[in-house]
């Protein structure tokens, strides 16, 4: 067993992770829940049939301000954000000036700033990269993210169950918007978003008001065989890889373009930004790779770096994430194929520790709510 | 909870235990906990023969895919198919019904510890 290196970021629900039987890991240098008692499965499952409430305090939350704010993000995301109302959230990616991915992140309109949440891992690299282009902007970026707290709450019944709850109904939120609502002395916005194919919120505080918070929001979960439990990142990342998402670091890199991750939504047509003259190429003459879905047979886990081969035993791409899901018990795994073999059916074998194990290419997601 | 006094552990988290003329090996608790929901478990062949260290399976998991190692040179004289059946029982029985292979052995390679020295160095 691998010593932890000594972490020193917590979130302030530290103490209530640890109430609730969590196993702490090191998640980016913070001190995070893998799981709690019920474990990753149980979890999973539970957030696919109930719901779950989890803690992303970790991530990046950073403040934009000032008049050059919204030129500033048009300039480094990928998406057309200028076209965002107040209370709209979206999904873009930050690219460097090859192409390749800095970060995915959610961008979000504020009546008088622009608020976006990126991954942990990547806060202080972005925080850099943006402050580098602020200058000649005017704009200015402020790390709120030790200052307030986040979670997410998703799955079947967490709308209906919000809406007892909340100040204001969250069933009001359509998907991607958000609210900010008022409660007593406290102030949070409330995100219809979500990573984990489920419906849900994310919901973003002042730290001050965090406990509270969540004792509210999570209050007579426990006893209650739907009611909401805590759920840690072992099952937020079987759910995103359920519902076909990108991870940062694994589908996600600043050697892989958008277009290749099938992300070509996300990415504008006709606005430049940092990275789209390479990207325009690429999206016209097609990339040299693809991501796509795997089911693999057997019951053996393809992780990170195993590679994908042809039926003739050529190295055709590699998997980026994989798993035993939870939910379609079937090993599923994402990797990037080359192009003729990205169609659905295709049959390819996958080396998983020395044995070339039959998989064959599905549709992304592998599953819908 | 303590571990079972009746057996002997090594540094990579396997326990040895003695049965009759053979030996049965398994993994701890502790070790069972950091791996979270066992979804496989590889066993090596009956006949096999190994040498102190080996690998002799892998143990899998949601999370990551551990090897575990021979704390002995033997033979293994049978594997635990139930266990093959239900990788589950890992989490639930790693001290009983979740042993892995049960062995023949000439030689105690020693290097072991016992239950409370285990546990003084794994709290769980």
């Amino acid at each position: 067993m691998d010593q932890q290196s000594p972490t020193k970021l917590k979130t302030c629900f530290y103490d209530y992770h640890l109430k609730h039987g969590a196993k702490m890991v090191d998640f980016a240098g913070w001190e995070m829940p893998l799981h709690y008692s019920a474990g990753i499965v149980a979890e999973h499952q539970h957030t696919r049939q109930a719901m779950s409430i989890f803690d992303v305090s970790h991530m990046g939350r950073l403040k934009i301000t000032g008049k050059g704010a919204q030129p500033l993000l048009e300039h480094v995301c990928t998406r057309k954000i200028g076209g965002f109302a107040p209370g709209r959230s979206g999904y873009s990616l930050l690219c460097n000036e090859d192409g390749g991915v800095l970060d995915d992140v959610i961008v979000s309109r504020f009546e008088r700033h622009w608020l976006m949440v990126c991954n942990a891992s990547n806060r202080e690299a972005i925080i850099k990269w943006l402050q580098t282009h602020a200058a000649r902007f005017d704009a200015k970026i402020e790390d709120e993210t030790f200052s307030t707290a986040m979670v997410s709450v998703q799955g079947p019944k967490a709308i209906e169950y919000l809406d007892t709850v909340l100040p204001e109904p969250a069933s009001d939120i359509k998907r991607y918007q958000f609210q900010v609502q008022n409660y007593l002395i406290a102030s949070f916005a409330v995100f219809r978003t979500g990573y984990t194919g489920e419906d849900g919120v994310e919901i973003i505080c002042g730290k001050n008001v965090a406990q509270m918070a969540i004792n509210f929001i999570a209050k007579s979960g426990e006893d209650k065989p739907n009611g909401l439990k805590p759920a840690g990142l072992g099952a937020r990342d079987t759910l995103r890889l359920e519902a076909g998402m990108p991870l940062y670091g694994h589908e996600l890199t600043p050697t892989i373009d958008p277009i290749s991750a099938g992300l070509d939504w996300a990415v504008a047509i006709d606005k430049p930004f940092i990275g789209s003259d390479v990207i325009e190429r690429i999206r016209l003459r097609g990339p040299e790779r693809l991501r796509v879905g795997l089911e693999i047979t057997g019951q053996r886990i393809a992780r990170q770096g195993a590679k994908i081969k042809s039926e003739n035993d050529e190295e055709i791409g590699e998997v980026t994430s994989g798993t035993l899901s939870p939910t379609l018990q079937k090993v599923i795994a994402m990797g990037y194929v080359q192009p003729p073999y990205v169609a659905v059916g295709t049959e390819v074998l996958v080396d998983i520790r020395g044995t070339h194990t039959p998989a064959k290419v599905v549709a992304l997601p592998f599953y819908r709510r | 909870m303590p571990s079972p006094a009746d057996r002997q552990y090594t540094e990579s988290h396997e326990w040895i235990k003695a049965d009759g003329e053979e030996w049965i090996v398994g993994v701890t608790q502790f070790a069972v906990n950091a791996l979270s929901d066992v979804t496989y478990v590889a066993l090596p062949p009956i006949g096999k023969s190994l040498v102190a260290g080996d690998p002799f399976g892998e143990v899998e998991s949601v999370k990551a895919t551990s090897e575990v190692y021979l704390p002995v040179d033997g033979v293994i004289t049978a594997i635990n198919s139930e266990l093959q059946k239900d990788p589950a029982l890992l989490n639930a029985d790693p001290y009983g019904a979740g042993w892995l292979v049960k062995i023949k052995s000439n030689g105690i390679a020693g290097n072991f510890m016992d239950a409370a020295t285990y546990d003084a160095r794994n709290p769980v």
